[in-house]
């Protein structure tokens, strides 16, 4: 009876929800709550105030204004998988699942719903093949990008040879960490250095019999490739056991601000892989101080504007602009369905010229996508950390990915999954 | 007030055995099957199905399942997360190694599995008893986990140790996979609870629910009157783990379609399944039902209450969410410790003496 009862409020609530308008639905499947809200606030922050400010200075993309349908998963899977059914029902025109778990859940059912998925540097790492994955976007770079650069740092750091080295990964023990395994194994292969896997269970928070691993192990190179809160208890363990700092190198997510303030002084040196500029040293942040800040529509409380993670949130809601613009500018209409939102994506191409234009010159790295190569350019620059100044400043050029050792496995995965779920590669014009 | 029951006699000892004694209640007890089975089926979109109805399927059986073993047996058990993780790998195991297989028998296999697995696991509980047995419950919790993120030939070596439902068809149909109707898995995730619920409520009231219940009152006192505790306690541990085991197949297949084994089945489902069947209430086929419908149910309805109803900002509607089930538990504990099936048959007793209830 209480049942039916509940199920009757439950219809109600449900009827509530609003009917479909003719704006542009950018859903952002964020997570402010729960042991990553640390991470997933700077990010969400960034992502929502780029819309904003396309909203406000420019009345929306060609005259259509975004509406933003944020949804709190609060990095668990099934609350993911609840704000994709409703971000779906709102009529969203791209995913950005924000988690790696999450992007594994979502990658089919998207691919059967028709809407593009943009998985920026995260999710499943194969999806760079467009051919297997037409609906799934992972560029600008993926995680077996990422571990190859650093592969790359440590060897010209080395002076070129890596015989008999020892390298520690330091990963969270989910679909998330586990993506470079294989990577770093294939390279292992290659270069002849020793790989040690040392899994953290989720949360993190406990990860002294992990070090003391290292500790006794000695490894000439740690990566590290946690999320949350798990990357400052691991730079915090990394300084009281005196590992070289700058022996100790994350991937992208585990590169900012509040994950090394907390270790102070002993932090100092920590090197991470980094894909686009931080701070507000760009002409992007007047404008955002005169149309949202200032208008009092900056997102959340309003404290990050410059870190790591919020202007990547600034620069994966660009890339969707950028993306929903071409989308118009290919089919001629301005109100955009998920399907040609796919096709905007796919033809995306943003140069260091629309980067400029955009008020965000050498901010990111250029990016172009093709009907093969979801996974854009891999390019990575190696960041440091600078404890006394308490900044982030990257400290090489743009590398590229060993693209031999990458590309391989890609075709290798998704040829797998195609054939596991029975997908014919589709053509593609470059062959 | 809502019972009227002039005229609704019992002439047969079957007829007031029944698990519906009373006219009133049975014909909404078929209304509501009617509807659920009938009626549901053409209005659940995919949101309805993935968001509500599954999750709340899927829940209640391993709610169902737990409440035989912790209910009606008495004992206490925190491995609900690993044995709904063995039944999702047996189910994926099953799947990729017998494709010709159909899902009916792949998740009762699952469940027989899980059975087997909780039948080790359920050994210790004839030594030991009540914490001790949580413990080492636990044990079976920690190991088992680890175990299906260790070897690789459970989750077929794949690179991140996700597992993922193949296709497969049922009747014709897409059942598991990206491409199934929402009313499809629906009905085939209702069927399963509605038959095991009805077993369920025949294995209570038979010889073995009542060994089961004679040794949760007092294992000593059921020993001596011949009780077998080995036998009861076995087959606690057995059939419960075969309903959380076929909760945990049809969570990976029909509703998840993958699953990771650490996130997925951690201890926190442990935890999340016994407080179900602790607010629900213990010992109670309808209280593991309303424990699942209240831990599925209602975080999703105050989500959309407050985040679409009243536009609320998304982190402060959930933490006010997680505050409002907190209290919520609270409130019911104090008015009733034995459960809100509890609260309702109280209810219920009133209801039928109204307007002189005492």
């Amino acid at each position: 009876m209480r049942l039916s009862r509940l199920a009757i409020a439950a219809v109600a609530a449900c009827a509530v929800v609003a009917p479909a308008h003719a704006d542009l639905v950018f859903p952002m499947l964020s997570y402010r709550t729960g042991p990553y809200a640390p991470n997933g606030i700077p990010f969400a922050d960034g992502q929502n105030d780029y819309l904003t400010l396309i909203n406000e200075r420019d009345g929306g993309i060609g005259g259509e204004r975004i509406r933003v349908v944020e949804c709190e998963t609060a990095y668990n899977t099934d609350k993911g998988v609840e704000c994709y059914e409703s971000v779906k029902a709102e009529g969203a025109l791209t995913i950005q699942p924000l988690s790696t778990g999450i992007t594994y859940q979502v990658i089919p059912k998207a691919t059967a719903d028709g809407i593009p998925v943009h998985s920026m540097g995260y999710g499943r790492t194969s999806a760079a093949n467009g051919r297997v994955f037409p609906w799934v976007f992972n560029f600008p770079g993926t995680y077996w990008d990422a571990a190859s650069i650093i592969v790359k740092h440590i060897l010209e750091e080395e002076g070129g040879s890596l015989e008999g080295k020892k390298i520690a990964l330091v990963y969270h023990n989910s679909a998330y960490g586990k993506e470079p395994i294989r990577t770093l194994e294939e390279l292992a292969k290659k270069h002849g250095y020793e790989l040690m896997l040392l899994p953290v269970d989720h949360p993190g928070q406990e990860q002294k019999a992990t070090w003391l691993q290292v500790r006794k192990e000695q490894p000439d190179y740690v990566l590290h490739w946690g999320w949350g809160v798990q990357n400052q208890v691991g730079v915090q363990e990394a300084a009281n056991i005196r590992y070289p700092m700058d022996h100790f190198i994350g991937v992208w997510w585990a590169a900012t601000e509040q994950d090394v303030l907390p270790a102070g002084k002993g932090a100092h040196g920590y090197k991470a892989i980094a894909f686009h500029g931080v701070g507000k040293d760009y002409p992007i942040y007047d404008e955002l101080q005169q149309y949202v800040y200032d208008a009092g529509l900056a997102a959340g409380a309003g404290d990050n504007p410059g870190t790591v993670l919020y202007n990547r949130g600034m620069v994966a809601s660009m890339w969707a602009v950028e993306a929903a613009r071409k989308a118009q500018e290919i089919h001629g209409v301005t109100n955009i369905t998920a399907e040609m939102m796919r096709d905007g994506y796919e033809a995306l191409e943003v140069d260091e010229e629309r980067l400029t234009e955009l008020g965000l010159p050498g901010f990111t790295v250029p990016v172009k996508v093709t009907c093969a190569n979801h996974g854009g350019p891999g390019l990575g620059a190696i960041q440091q950390w600078d404890a006394e100044s308490q900044s982030w400043s990257i400290i090489t050029d743009y590398m590229e990915a060993d693209r031999e050792v990458v590309d391989a496995l890609i075709a290798e995965d998704s040829a797998a999954y195609a054939q596991e779920n029975n997908i014919t590669p589709r053509e593609c014009p470059e062959g | 007030m809502l019972y009227r029951e002039a005229g609704d006699f019992k002439t047969s000892y079957q007829a007031d055995l029944a698990t519906f004694p009373i006219r009133a209640e049975r014909l909404a007890f078929w209304a509501l099957m009617a509807f659920a089975f009938l009626v549901m089926p053409f209005f659940v979109n995919d949101y309805w199905e993935q968001a509500i109805l599954l999750p709340f399927i899927v829940y209640a059986l391993a709610a169902l399942g737990l409440n035989i073993l912790t209910g009606y047996c008495g004992q206490v058990s925190l491995g609900t997360g690993a044995f709904m993780a063995v039944g999702a790998y047996a189910a994926y195991k099953l799947m990729t190694s017998f494709p010709g297989l159909d899902m009916i028998s792949i998740t009762l296999l699952s469940g027989l599995i899980t059975a087997g697995v909780g039948l080790i696991f359920g050994l210790p509980s004839l030594r030991i008893k009540g914490f001790y047995l949580a413990v080492a419950t636990l044990a079976a919790q920690f190991f088992l986990i680890w175990m299906f993120n260790k070897w690789g030939w459970f989750y077929n070596y794949s690179a991140t140790g996700q597992i993922s439902a193949p296709t497969r068809t049922l009747f014709g149909m897409n059942i598991t996979g990206p491409r199934t109707e929402p009313w499809f898995t629906y009905l085939f995730a209702l069927s399963f609870l509605t038959v095991f619920c009805w077993v369920a409520r025949n294995l209570v009231r038979g010889r073995l629910g009542r060994s089961w219940m004679a040794i949760r009152d007092m294992d000593i006192a059921a020993d001596i009157i011949g009780v077998n505790p080995m036998m009861a306690k076995l087959t606690a541990f057995a059939v419960s783990s075969f309903y959380i085991g076929m909760a945990g197949a049809l969570y990976f297949t029909i509703w998840k379609g993958a699953a990771e084994g650490t996130e997925a089945f951690g201890i926190l489902i442990s935890f999340f399944v016994l407080f179900m069947i602790i607010i629900g209430g213990l010992g109670s086929i309808l209280g593991s039902l309303i424990g699942a419908a209240f831990f599925a149910l209602l975080p999703v309805f105050f989500k959309n209450v407050l985040v679409e109803g009243f536009g609320w900002p998304t982190d402060i509607a959930q933490h006010t969410q997680t505050t409002l089930i907190g209290v919520l538990i609270i409130f019911f504990l104090i008015v009733e410790p034995h459960g809100i099936a509890a609260l309702w048959r109280t209810a219920k007793e009133k209801l039928r003496l109204w307007p002189f209830p005492y």
